[in-house]
């Protein structure tokens, strides 16, 4: 089944769409729709994807890169120094009494020593693909559970190097050059003595910290100027295969490099326009990965020795789940964020495969051992979501303990999301005026000059544009109470407030206007927060006129938010008109006269027409006269 | 010489004959500040630190405002809301207006005789006034009858000229060294025999 590519992309397309929508439809995880189009499409069912399943999976693996670049912008490095306690501590836990426990347990089963080793190190390592998929998709990163899991799966990307590093001293020195040869030629590291190595792991890191403030940000800036959207997707790319490659090349993990390359990022202005670029991109790959790991499960090993590798799989995954519990017992996780960590790591993850291949080729699996271990690894990752779902529906309900996702704010300004439209004269006065009652606004603007100052300034401004629903969905408006639309261009602020009204109507929409032609359409689209730049600042420059003319300031004032009234109330009712040209010039102009004259009655009887109790010039005049109606 | 503060609060002083009268000399006396609080304050967005510094400055202050509804205009309470600190103006250490003096000058539509226990308004201007004379002794002030111009909507101009000249002999009288028995046998401090009428 060599077939085209174009075939074998209908193929892929096809099947994910019709098993994830089938999935989601059942309530299940599209994780699960993912790996059921695998198996469906692999070469054991339809057979329209043979080996080259694994040249996919190679390539889609680059979506767990891409994911974690993503998590890395969520994570601010202050935040990720923070971490570092669990990430040593749950992580180094984890790997070590797995790797323990298995390798007691292929001990006990007869197997020889590296033999039961390899698998120990291959079997420690969780899918964090799978895993984190999960959690982000049930909106799960920020709990507990979220970030131990997260601690762990980062810790695991960290140890796979050591491990990889560790394997050819397991096998018989005989054996091992071949297979040593064969990698030398990708990774720069191997061979140098250990120190050297170190100071390689720590140059490279160095080298993608520097390059982000000192390299990447600048270009993203030039390239934002140029206008053309497309090229930042390319910038985005670029850099993630940068790191990639860069990564790889000394022999690091490139998922790692991405995740530091992201946190160096996550305080750049271009977090959200990068999460919102690389989101379906990443969503696509790690379903073409989730669908090789399904059409890698080898069913013709499973039918030959169906009770082991049942043992097996079993076993693997008690012990795991076993390892992590105690992990989070010991970190003091609440049950049932400790149940869900257990079920949700408790699979063998997308780095066996390179593990037990490379073991393969080092001579210390045999083909038969390889093959099981492989198969144990693709159904173990196939049943989290099953495992998962297991708990949610049975267990979960069952404990009670539930951690709510959204901690309580203790403050107004935290818990109450605002996202602020443009940052120019306009809405830098308006997010000052915010910040300085401690609600620090989301601002978006697409002036890359003005938002790299203002960061230097301690703004958090993020470039971007914002009629995008993409980007104004990582800006978070899922979640926002209040969106204003502070930009001077009105076309803008016209098809935010249609998205928004669209897509988020619990979103209050805040917009500025220039004129009243403006107000109008604004009005008809029910937005009804509507500020006109021009009305406010008039009245009080003619306020103030007036009181140079000896005009008192008091009355003026008043008269000022009368007009005001009026003249909204005009505007609403104008809006509503249907517009016909003719008319509505009509319409405007007796509006205009109506205005007048009240205007005029109210200077008549006094400049305000309800202050007269404070006239005492209105009062004699009713007493002199009583029957005077004035 | 002592300083006399006249806190002025009248929402529309241009339509008011008797107080453009009683105030047009003492505009620019000396040793007169006149604290226009309705120009000063469109929005009542009262400047306390501003009026607090005012109090210091001043020996004899003067709430002027004409009787509405048996009280102040609404920006003389919201003075004394924000102005008369807990802890400044009383409480243990709210010591910085003791011994000054004070007291209203009231201009009011209705004549002398409308205010008292016969009169349609029952009680007594000072009656009504209670509020400003305990705010002035919680204050620890010393607090004076009130200057009063009644029955404004009958007065010709010759009359209130008289009243402005009243007002200003009792201004100079404050600013000497004034003797607080004279207010003995005062029911308004227009009673004061000193004053020429």
């Amino acid at each position: 089944m060599s077939g085209s590519l174009l075939f074998e992309a209908i193929v892929f397309l096809a099947g994910a769409i019709i098993c994830v929508s089938l999935a989601k439809r059942l309530g299940l995880s599209s994780v699960i729709g993912y790996l059921l189009a695998g198996v469906l499409i692999g070469p054991y069912v339809f057979g329209f994807i043979g080996e080259e399943g694994e040249d996919i999976m190679h390539f889609a693996e680059f979506g767990v890169v891409v994911m974690l670049f993503l998590i890395g912008l969520e994570i601010e490095p202050k935040n990720f120094w923070n971490m570092r306690k669990s990430i040593l501590g749950m992580g180094g836990i984890q790997v070590g009494l797995t790797v323990a426990l298995t390798y007691v347990f292929f001990a006990v089963l007869g197997y020889q020593w590296q033999v039961a080793l390899t698998v120990g190190m291959a079997v420690a390592l969780s899918s964090t693909a799978i895993a984190l998929q999960t959690i982000k998709e049930k909106g799960l990163m920020n709990t507990t559970f979220g970030s131990s899991s997260f601690s762990i799966l980062l810790f695991q990307d960290i140890i796979v190097i050591v491990m990889i590093g560790a394997l050819p001293l397991l096998s018989n020195t005989s054996n091992s050059e071949g297979a040593e040869a064969s990698h030398a030629t990708t990774t720069l590291i191997e061979g140098l003595p250990i120190g050297l190595q170190t100071l390689a792991i720590i140059l490279s890191v160095v080298v993608i910290v520097v390059a982000g403030k000192f390299l990447i940000v600048p270009v993203l800036r030039k390239v934002a100027k140029t206008g053309v959207r497309e090229l930042l997707i390319a910038a985005a790319f670029l850099i993630v295969f940068g790191i990639s490659y860069l990564m790889e090349f000394v022999g690091l993990s490139p998922a790692l490099g991405a995740f530091l390359g992201g946190v160096v990022l996550s305080t750049s202005e271009f977090k959200h326009e990068l999460e919102s670029t690389l989101e379906p991109f990443k969503n696509l790959l790690l379903g073409l990965f989730f669908m090789a790991v399904g059409a890698s499960i080898n069913f013709v090993v499973i039918a030959k020795s169906p009770l082991t590798i049942g043992g097996i799989l079993i076993a693997i995954i008690v012990i795991k789940a076993l390892v992590l519990f105690i992990t989070g017992r010991i970190f003091k996780l609440k049950l049932d964020q400790n149940v869900l960590l257990a079920f949700s790591l408790a699979q063998v993850g997308e780095f066996a495969f390179v593990l037990l291949s490379f073991a393969f080729q080092l001579n210390i699996l045999s083909q038969e051992q390889m093959d099981i271990m492989l198969v144990v690894t693709a159904v173990s990752m196939s049943l989290t979501p099953i495992l998962a779902l297991v708990n949610e529906r049975l267990i979960l309900p069952k404990i009670g303990t539930k951690e709510s996702v959204k901690r309580p704010m203790d403050h107004i300004a935290k818990s109450q999301k605002v996202i602020l439209v443009g940052f120019g004269h306009f809405g830098s006065t308006v997010g000052r005026f915010l910040r300085s009652h401690g609600v620090e606004a989301t601002i978006l603007d697409f002036d890359s000059n003005r938002v790299d100052f203002l960061r230097k300034m301690g703004f958090e401004v993020y470039y971007g544009d914002a009629t995008r629903l993409d980007l104004l969905e990582s800006a978070g408006i899922a979640e926002a109470k209040l969106l204003i639309c502070a930009t001077n261009k009105v076309s803008v602020a016209k098809s935010i407030s249609k998205i928004v009204k669209e897509k988020y109507p619990h979103v209050e929409l805040m917009v500025r206007t220039k004129n009243r032609y403006d107000a109008y359409e604004l009005l008809n689209l029910d937005v009804n927060n509507i500020y006109r730049e021009t009305l406010d600042t008039s009245l009080a420059l003619a306020s103030d006129a007036l009181h140079k003319l000896g005009f008192r300031k008091y009355t003026l004032n008043r008269q000022v938010h009368n007009f005001i009234k009026y003249d909204e109330a005009s505007l609403r009712r104008l809006a509503s008109e249907p517009k016909r040209d003719n008319d509505y010039i009509f319409k405007a102009r007796k509006e205009v006269e109506q205005q007048e004259k009240l205007l005029e009655n109210d200077f008549k009887r006094g400049i305000v027409a309800y202050d007269n109790h404070w006239d005492s010039e209105h009062i004699r005049k009713i007493l002199e006269n009583p029957n005077s109606n004035s | 010489m002592k300083k006399v503060l006249i806190l002025f609060a009248h929402p529309k002083f241009e339509k008011s004959r008797a107080n453009a009268a009683l105030i047009e000399r003492l505009k620019d006396k000396a040793h007169v500040t006149f604290h226009d609080l309705y120009e000063h304050y469109p929005n009542f967005h009262i400047n306390v630190q501003h009026e607090q510094e005012l109090l210091v400055q001043h020996d004899v202050i003067i709430w002027h405002h004409p009787l509405y509804w048996y009280s102040s205009p609404a920006i003389l309470k919201q003075w004394k809301d924000l102005v008369l600190e807990f802890n400044w103006a009383y409480g243990p250490n709210g010591k910085v207006l003791h011994n000054k003096t004070i007291f209203n000058v009231i201009t009011t539509g209705g004549s002398r005789d409308v205010y008292c226990s016969e009169g349609y308004n029952t009680f007594t201007i000072n009656e009504f006034l209670r509020p400003f004379e305990q705010t002035a002794n919680l204050c620890g002030m010393r607090y004076l009858p009130p200057f009063t111009v009644m029955g404004t909507h009958n007065l010709s101009d010759a009359d209130l000229l008289n009243y402005a000249n009243q007002y200003e002999q009792l201004i100079d009288l404050l600013q000497g060294d004034f003797n607080a028995s004279r207010l003995s046998n005062c029911f308004f401090l227009n009673d004061l025999e000193i004053l020429t009428v």
